[in-house]
């Protein structure tokens, strides 16, 4: 019956036929949504260029939306790329909106944080899913293009430092001795060259490869020079290949994301951090709590840019993001990473509201802790 | 020095050569197995741990965050796409390079030169085509990141390796048949045609499956060339957005949820039947086309 030609090729023409009605139908109502109307606010302000003297004058278009929404169903297309991290909180979140709004067409790529901005800071994507802040390098280049973006954080993801469950003489460790042990031609070889009375055993050592935005936050916050890293330890991009051997190796040591301890908690032993830089801190094990507040000093923030122009031009982008922070704690927790704090999401979604586009960061709270990491 | 002793003729050297004999098969047969057991038991993991898994939910859905729904459906229409339109750009042209370079320049310098640099070429890692079709092909001839970019990468990729056992092929086509057809006044056309095509196209489909097989497994160019992975539509055209199946069985490999791990060893299974029916489809081919060829010479 399978092989049936006729079968076939009424399948191959009913495909066909219905590709194309399919494409005209959605090119249609993309394109008649676009014409939504705005009220456009036009305000100059002046911008200080950091420590150089001159400022510069920057024209901000404000865009009070409020009144676009009422109009029409919504579609179109939505490109989004970026950190893979960040991916299972966007397929979360895009999968739910397709729902509510079939007409909306949204992609989500997995080329990394880095990967994702270079094709961001060209206006190849609307959005980019990032586990870092854009680097000044990449802003440039998007200045360099006229892309402008919006900076919104979502989540909370952390760092977690694991040893084995056999391991007795670790519960803390300090910023200063991670450094010691993963900087560039370090010496640590032995468990003892870390702290005095430690075994005289070897210790093996796991973590991400350079490719990952884990390593990246890893390498500038502890370290303190991005990718500066010893490279004669065990790598994986696959934080299961990592748990696997500290799981099985005695003297073994290694780091990972926060969202994947849950699922590995009764197979290794966690470490307590603490960050020597700041006087009278104390041990800090990651938690639910301790890492969504910043008191873990391992938590980074993760991110949406969002381009300028699309968020001005696509009303069903603007609708997409007000869902994401609308509904984000739910698929944040949903995708085992850590929400910000709950009345961050409605006010980052109140300011949106209102058309003021930057300074989410400094809502987030994030910046009030030295710990948080480069920005 | 050992050698000597083998080869030499005195009473121990004899001794050991028996007894050498009598063990090859034994050391030989340990490498077989351990080939065998490696992929018995990569294929006894698969089904414990993606077995339960496997439904039609996983064919038929789009990518979800719910791996009680998740489905590869975009990604096996990639997949198909892409390697699909590759073979048809690949196997041609490997053929015809293959036919330039055994039945009209052989023994030339520039055949050398070429199929040198061929050989050389299957061994560039395949990121690196990735990049090229990126660079040269989305964004240099302003294809963008679709399926065409996709099918050329992959066509270029797997180019090499084709070529190469078309080569091969051409070459166990024995020289007395071609030399007695030019004796009977053949031109070359009539020649490659009728004599030396029909006897080595069967291993030349052998290639071209083995160079699909490895289009389907490829996830690095293509993570290049198109990096997306969450898509809810069918690909339609040869301009549509794609994503690939290895590319999302890593990202399910990757999470921490054991369910999505279990999904991944599905969709490989999944991947395996594919790669399995292709084979099938080509030794049937093969098959055929020798049935045919038999029927050619009586």
């Amino acid at each position: 019956m399978m092989a049936n030609p006729k079968m076939v090729g009424l399948i191959l023409t009913f495909l066909l036929v219905g590709g194309v009605v399919g494409y005209i139908t959605g090119w249609y109502i993309a394109g008649s949504s676009m014409t939504g109307r705005g009220l456009t606010v036009t305000e100059t302000r002046f911008v200080g260029e950091g420590a150089k003297t001159s400022t510069i004058t920057e024209r901000v278009t404000v865009t009070v939306h409020g009144l676009t929404q009422t109009t029409g169903p919504l579609a179109g297309d939505i490109l989004i790329d970026g950190s893979s991290t960040v991916y299972p909180i966007t397929e979360a979140v895009a999968e739910a909106f397709m729902k509510t709004y079939p007409a909306v067409k949204i992609s989500v790529g997995i080329s990394g944080t880095g990967g994702g901005f270079k094709r961001f800071i060209m206006g190849e994507t609307d959005i980019n899913d990032a586990s870092r802040p854009i680097l000044m390098s990449e802003a440039q280049t998007a200045e360099a293009n006229g892309i402008r973006w919006i900076e919104i954080p979502v989540a909370i993801d952390g760092l977690v430092i694991v040893v084995n469950r056999e391991n007795d003489w670790v519960e803390c460790l300090t910023f200063s001795e991670l450094k010691k042990i993963w900087e560039p031609e370090s010496t640590v070889t032995k468990w003892s060259d870390i702290r005095e009375g430690w075994p005289d055993e070897p210790i093996r050592l796991y973590g991400p490869g350079p490719d990952s935005g884990t390593f990246d936050y890893f390498t500038e916050r502890v370290i303190g020079k991005l990718k500066a890293s010893r490279t004669d330890y065990i790598a994986s991009e696959d934080d299961n290949v990592l748990v696997a051997g500290v799981e099985g190796e005695r003297y073994a040591l290694g780091y990972f994301g926060y969202a994947y301890y849950p699922y590995a908690a009764d197979k290794i032993k966690i470490v307590a951090v603490r960050d020597d830089s700041i006087p009278d801190a104390s041990c800090v094990t990651p938690t639910d709590e301790t890492v969504s507040s910043y008191k873990y000093p391992l938590s980074r923030p993760l991110f949406l840019y969002v381009n300028k122009r699309s968020w001005d031009e696509k009303p069903w982008l603007r609708e997409f993001v007000y869902f994401y922070l609308e509904n984000g704690e739910r698929f944040v927790k949903q995708v085992s990473y850590t929400p910000l704090p709950s009345n961050y999401y409605k006010m980052a979604v109140a300011t949106l509201k209102a058309g003021i586009t930057d300074g989410l960061y400094s809502l987030s709270q994030i910046s009030m802790w030295k710990n948080a990491g480069p920005h | 020095m050992g050698n000597q002793i083998l080869i030499g003729t005195g009473r121990r050297g004899v001794k050991l050569k028996k007894i050498l004999d009598k063990l090859l098969p034994f050391i030989l047969s340990i490498a077989v197995f351990i080939a065998v057991a490696t992929i018995v038991s990569l294929l006894i993991t698969l089904i414990t741990t993606g077995g339960h898994r496997l439904s039609w939910n996983l064919i038929l859905n789009y990518p979800s965050s719910n791996p009680e729904e998740a489905g590869m459906r975009s990604a096996i229409l990639g997949s198909i796409f892409t390697v699909g339109l590759s073979a048809l750009i690949c196997i041609p042209l490997s053929i015809a390079t293959a036919i330039f370079l055994v039945e009209y320049s052989r023994g030339g310098r520039l055949a050398s030169i070429l199929s040198y640099n061929i050989s050389n070429l299957a061994g560039v890692p395949s990121v690196v085509f990735g990049v090229v079709g990126l660079g040269f092909l989305a964004y240099g001839l302003g294809m963008g990141r679709t399926v065409i970019t996709g099918a050329f990468t992959l066509a270029v990729l797997t180019l090499p390796l084709v070529t190469v056992t078309c080569v091969e092929a051409l070459k166990t086509v024995p020289d007395d048949l071609r030399q007695g057809a030019y004796a009977l006044g053949a031109t070359t056309v009539q020649v490659v045609r009728r004599v030396v095509l029909p006897r080595a196209l069967p291993m030349m489909l052998t290639g071209g499956i083995l160079g699909i097989s490895r289009a389907l497994g490829e996830a690095a160019p293509i993570l290049v060339v198109s990096g997306l992975l969450f898509i809810r539509e069918d690909p339609v055209s040869l301009f549509s957005k794609f994503t690939v199946m290895p590319l999302q069985l890593y990202n399910w490999i990757s999470r921490p949820q054991p369910a999505f791990v279990e999904l991944s060893s599905a969709g490989i299974i999944i991947l395996l039947l594919i790669l399995l029916a292709l084979n099938a489809l080509a030794i049937s081919l093969r098959q055929l086309l020798v049935r045919r060829m038999e029927q050619l010479w009586r």
